[in-house]
């Protein structure tokens, strides 16, 4: 099991867990609501809502 | 060397990137585009002393431009905006396609609903709709009757971004269910995967499930002219089986490879570092 940390989800307040090696720029997804956020920092590991996917995006 | 990567956000693919690159104790400097600003005459300060530029934005509009603001920096890019400028856009992709005679699904384009309308009774039913630019499946059409086409076509021109006026229609390919994705660099293949589905679409970002694929002769042959006629680089080819032949119906320049480097037992990122190794060797011996 790769090692998590916790952060303070933005949209619920709530800690949630993620993993250890995350980096500036991921996306990772809220657990209780399934929202895409992004980090913002790691040090402390800081969480936003992620932007919404536009349509150019992705291959 | 000094690898600079472009994103607007990191997925599993970045990782993986990020990840060998650093095993191999490159250096890195991860560029934020949302971040930067691009002068015409002035490289940012973030791609001083830079080796190499890996594109990874997601955002097609983002990738084309920014590329072209590296030639002009002199900026050594992977891929080239030449590339991205093909790739981008469905039109120029098949136009490249067919100029090199890489068998590739007939297509048409019409700017009024009225003649593309016309196109898809041409075509019969059903053919396909898709939009110049985007990914991942969205907004590709099915068509099947002519009412579906005209309703698919109204919604297109009063709901659509100006590019979904540029009404790209394509032949349905009778596929069995499944679609081929080969990542190359520069011609060569790297790995490929099956996508299948019961879907008509096998994406995939679509959930389609992949399975590694054997490149055959004619597969490689194809993948090196279409890797060719987009001006080359780190490439995903998309491929359909029609029975007796293959037909390669997109090239993509900004490819992901998770779901490839799952599928197959070959070292994905390896690979394409390794490459990106040689490229940025080869080149540095160039200049001197």
């Amino acid at each position: 099991m790769a090692e998590t940390v916790t952060a303070e989800d933005p949209l619920t307040g709530e800690e949630i867990e993620i993993p250890a090696d995350v980096e500036v720029g991921e996306i990772v997804d809220s657990p209780a609501t399934g929202a895409e956020l992004e980090v913002v920092s790691v040090d402390p590991i800081t969480l936003e809502e992620a932007p919404e996917l536009e349509e150019d995006w992705g291959e | 060397m000094k690898v600079g990567l472009l994103y607007s956000r990191i997925r599993k693919d970045e990782k993986l990137l990020l990840g060998e690159l650093r095993d191999r104790d490159h250096e890195i400097e991860k560029i934020d585009v949302r971040k930067e600003q691009f002068n015409v005459s002035e490289a940012p300060d973030v791609f001083a002393d830079v080796d190499v530029v890996v594109d990874r934005c997601l955002a097609t509009s983002r990738s084309v431009y920014i590329t072209q603001f590296l030639d002009a920096y002199d900026v050594p890019v992977i891929n080239s905006a030449e590339t991205a400028d093909v790739c981008a856009d469905k039109v120029k992709n098949s136009l490249a396609l067919e100029d090199a005679g890489v068998p590739t699904p007939n297509t048409e384009v019409a700017f009024t609903t009225d003649s593309a309308l016309e196109t898809i009774e041409k075509f019969g039913y059903p053919c396909v709709i898709k939009p110049v630019v985007g990914s991942w499946g969205r907004l590709m059409a099915k068509v099947e009757s002519r009412s579906a086409a005209e309703a698919i076509l109204e919604h297109k021109a009063t709901l659509g971004h100006y590019q979904h006026k540029v009404f790209y229609v394509q032949e349905f390919v009778e596929k069995p269910g499944r679609d081929i994705r080969v990542v190359a660099v520069d011609g060569e293949p790297v790995a490929a995967m099956t996508r299948s589905s019961d879907h008509w679409l096998t994406n995939a970002a679509k959930g389609g499930e992949v399975a590694a694929f054997e490149v055959d002769d004619r597969v490689r042959e194809l993948v090196a002219d279409a890797s060719d006629a987009v001006g080359g680089g780190l490439l995903g080819v998309d491929l359909m089986e029609t029975g007796e032949d293959y037909t390669v119906h997109e090239v993509n320049h900004t490819v992901e490879f998770k779901a490839l480097n799952d599928a197959v037992d070959v070292d994905v990122p390896a690979e394409v570092v390794d490459w990106i190794e040689n490229k940025v060797a080869t080149e540095t011996e160039a200049s001197v």
